[in-house]
């Protein structure tokens, strides 16, 4: 008898759960079967590779190419140092057999990038006018003004009969270094600039990431469920499955999705850099330093990309169950967008201010915190209890959402007509209650 | 098996949506749930599906509270249509079918099983949007029946759909009927309720104005219709005592009267005056109970 009511109960608890998963997976393979996910998907991987591939990909395009400027001058010394500063680079220069205007016509036959006329001042120094068609390749002018000016400053001390060694000293840059002073027991408070660098170069993918997964995917839950209210769908499947479930077999569902699509994502860009390895020694990837990031970081990285992912999913679903056409959604998740952009600025500042107060009071309040208290953790050395406390803080503030979004959620859905503001989460409270 | 709910009471604010609703639905029966626009009866609905709360008063399936637990024995086809319209109907109704707790082989089972019934096989492959909109109907009329409710809600099942559609539609209510289920049918076409429904309510801003018997409140009803086809001027009909209203018509009138006595007073009068082609006494329509019920509060 005992065991039979067991088994009933079990039955009853694990019933709903089913329709839990029912959604969720409904969820997740309806928005991962869907164009527009597969081609932003495919898109971002495009992207990245591309990105990667940069440098192969200009220089695809640039093979000896070489910018070629013609030279009018009487003054073959200076032709010739400039020539030999320019060797090695992709500006060729020539002396052209001719007057200026003569030269000027030649570069309107697209024969030549530009013509330099070359002068000497009174002072028995350079002078120099550059013609060009048009301003656009700045590139080959600017290179050409530097090495000038250099052969003048050249020309000009030796003229005033200075040392070069002496020039080469005061040119020379200043050493300046700077050294953290150790506390008593000879322990340093403060990561290493390299340590820094490492983090910080997480730190802004992270920040990128939630940035993105939250614009995107808040963006997804809401619209999705819209949709449901739209086509009318909504009251068919709530009177199946209860509203509460199904909102979180959604935000879990398009977490999924978000995940996959992120790990795709990375998965990639990760392949990209073990090829790339060589050639981006001591580029973009170098100054983020991926190579070595400790464990700490990572786990933090998840932890904090998790709890502010689930934290705007949610505000997310509770918003966009209160809209019933999808034109609406945008301006109802308003109020996420906002807080999310709010969070971004605050930790982009925070990168090269991890100390600021700013940051260190908005890693604890609820939407700021997956930044910025992600960006303090992994750049500063912080006690441990600040982490755990913004962690519960976030922790509590999602259950406290989910709670009030489950509420919303249950009447919201069941509200139809023009909605977009305040007064309509009261009534979709009022709604969800008895009285 | 039966539905009960016992002065039941919503109140949105201070508006009262529902009050004071005492109904029995029992099994194989088809109950009528009538009533205006506004009159209270998608609220009741939601309320029985456990959508909403009810303010006071209980609703009870079998004894028993109607929750979560029990939606896979409920079927709810309400009034606003509404499906998935880029999925496939196979896609979708299984999905549907597997949230009331089928596994994808039974729903997909049913499902055939039913297109084939209401003789729309070929669309198993299609997307709703494809469809058209008396089609769809039809899939959503799938989609409240392919779990095999014992308890169905039918919110203006047939509206929209032809003449022909109607009829297939309403021998697959009357099927169900005689297989067990017991069912909630709302309509504002009377004629679908008389058809139908033996037993019924009339709800009035949320307050039950009629209930029971559909004969019995006919009869209780008092008034009778009275229709005269003559080669004759009925117009002083109208002027007469005891008759309520009268329409007029090419070939005669129809008049309302209070009492079935006041037809015979009638009958000796027109003796004389000419041709009768016809002269009938007969039991109010639902749709005259209805309006008289629902326009009460216009007037």
């Amino acid at each position: 008898m005992n065991q039979v009511l067991m088994i009933f109960s079990l039955k009853r608890l694990v019933n709903p759960m089913n329709k839990f998963w029912i959604v969720f997976f409904h969820t997740f393979i309806s928005k991962i079967k869907t164009k527009s996910f597969i081609i932003t998907t495919a898109l971002f991987l495009a992207f990245i590779i591309l990105m990667a591939n940069i440098q192969s990909i200009i220089s695809l395009f640039d093979q000896d190419e070489m910018d070629r400027v013609g030279v009018v001058s009487n003054q073959s010394e200076i032709v010739t140092l400039l020539d030999e500063r320019l060797g090695g680079t992709d500006i060729e220069i020539t002396d052209y057999n001719g007057s200026l205007e003569e030269a000027k016509e030649a570069v309107t036959q697209e024969e030549m990038v530009g013509v330099l006329e070359i002068n000497q001042t009174d002072d028995q120094l350079p002078k120099a006018s550059y013609h060009a068609v048009d301003y656009t390749n700045q590139r080959v002018e600017t290179r050409l003004q530097n090495e000038l000016e250099q052969i003048k400053v050249e020309m000009a001390t030796n003229q005033a009969g200075i040392d070069p060694e002496v020039i080469a000293s005061i040119y020379e840059p200043l050493i300046f270094e700077t050294e953290i002073i150790a506390d008593g027991e000879g322990n340093s408070s403060v990561k290493t600039e390299e340590e820094l660098n490492i983090a910080r170069g997480l730190v802004y993918v992270i920040l990128f990431l939630l940035y993105f997964a939250v614009i995107s995917y808040g963006n997804m839950i809401a619209m999705d469920i819209a949709n449901e209210k739209t086509s009318r769908v909504m009251e068919i499947l709530i009177s199946s499955s209860s509203p509460v479930s199904q909102m979180f077999a959604k935000i879990l569902g398009i977490g999924c999705v978000g995940l996959l699509q992120m790990g795709f994502f990375l998965i990639t860009g990760y392949i990209m850099i073990m090829q790339k390895q060589e050639e981006l020694v001591g580029g973009f990837f170098d100054a983020f330093g991926f190579s070595n990031v400790n464990l700490a970081t990572f786990n933090y990285a998840i932890i904090f990309f998790l709890l502010g992912y689930f934290l705007y999913a949610t505000l997310a679903a509770m918003l966009g169950s209160l809209v019933s056409r999808t034109e609406d959604v945008q301006q109802m998740l308003m109020p996420n967008i906002l807080l999310i952009v709010a969070a971004f600025m605050i930790a982009m500042f925070g990168l090269g201010m991890p100390n600021s107060p700013l940051v260190t009071i908005s890693s604890f309040i609820p939407f700021f915190s997956p930044m910025t208290m992600f960006l303090r953790a992994s750049m500063l050395d912080i006690a441990f209890w600040e982490i755990g406390l913004s962690i519960f803080i976030l922790i509590a503030t999602i259950i406290l959402f989910a709670l009030i979004g489950a509420r919303v959620y249950r009447g919201g859905v069941l509200m139809y007509g023009k909605s977009s503001s305040l007064k309509d989460f009261k009534k979709a409270l009022q709604l969800s209650k008895k009285e | 098996m039966s539905l009960i709910l016992d002065r039941v009471m919503k109140k949105f604010g201070s508006f009262t949506a529902v009050e004071d609703l005492s109904l029995e639905i029992p099994e194989n029966h088809i109950f009528g749930f009538l009533g205006a626009n506004g009159a209270g009866k998608t609220t009741t609905f939601r309320m029985i599906l456990n959508l909403l709360d009810q303010t006071s008063g209980t609703i009870t399936w079998n004894g028993e509270r109607i929750d979560y637990q029990k939606s896979d024995e409920i079927g709810y086809l309400p009034e606003e249509r509404g499906l998935y319209p880029k999925l496939k109907v196979q896609d979708q109704l299984t999905y549907l079918g597997k949230l009331k707790g089928m596994s994808k082989k039974d729903a997909l089972h049913e499902l055939k099983h039913w297109l084939d019934k209401l003789k729309v096989p070929q669309y198993l492959d299609k997307k709703i949007e494809e469809l058209s909109k008396g089609n769809q109907q039809k899939i959503q009329f799938i989609s409240a029946v392919i779990h095999k409710p014992k308890l169905l809600i039918l919110d203006e099942p047939f509206s929209g759909l032809d003449p022909v559609n109607v009829e297939l539609l309403k021998k697959a209510v009357l099927d169900l009927k005689e297989a067990g289920t017991s069912i909630v049918f709302a309509s504002h076409r009377m004629e679908h309720v008389e058809e139908l429904c033996e037993h019924l309510c009339m709800m009035q801003h949320g307050k039950p104005v009629l209930h029971g018997n559909l004969r019995e409140i006919k009869r209780s009803f008092g008034k009778k219709n009275l229709v005269i086809q003559a080669d004759f001027d009925l117009s002083f009909l109208e002027d007469h005592p005891g008759v309520l209203k009268t329409k007029r018509f090419a070939d005669g009138v129809e008049c309302q009267i209070e009492r079935k006595e006041t037809s015979q007073d009638i009958l000796q009068q027109i003796q004389g005056m000419g041709f009768v082609r016809k002269f009938e006494l007969d039991e109010p329509s639902l749709n005259d109970i209805f309006i008289e019920k629902a326009g009460e509060s216009y007037e």
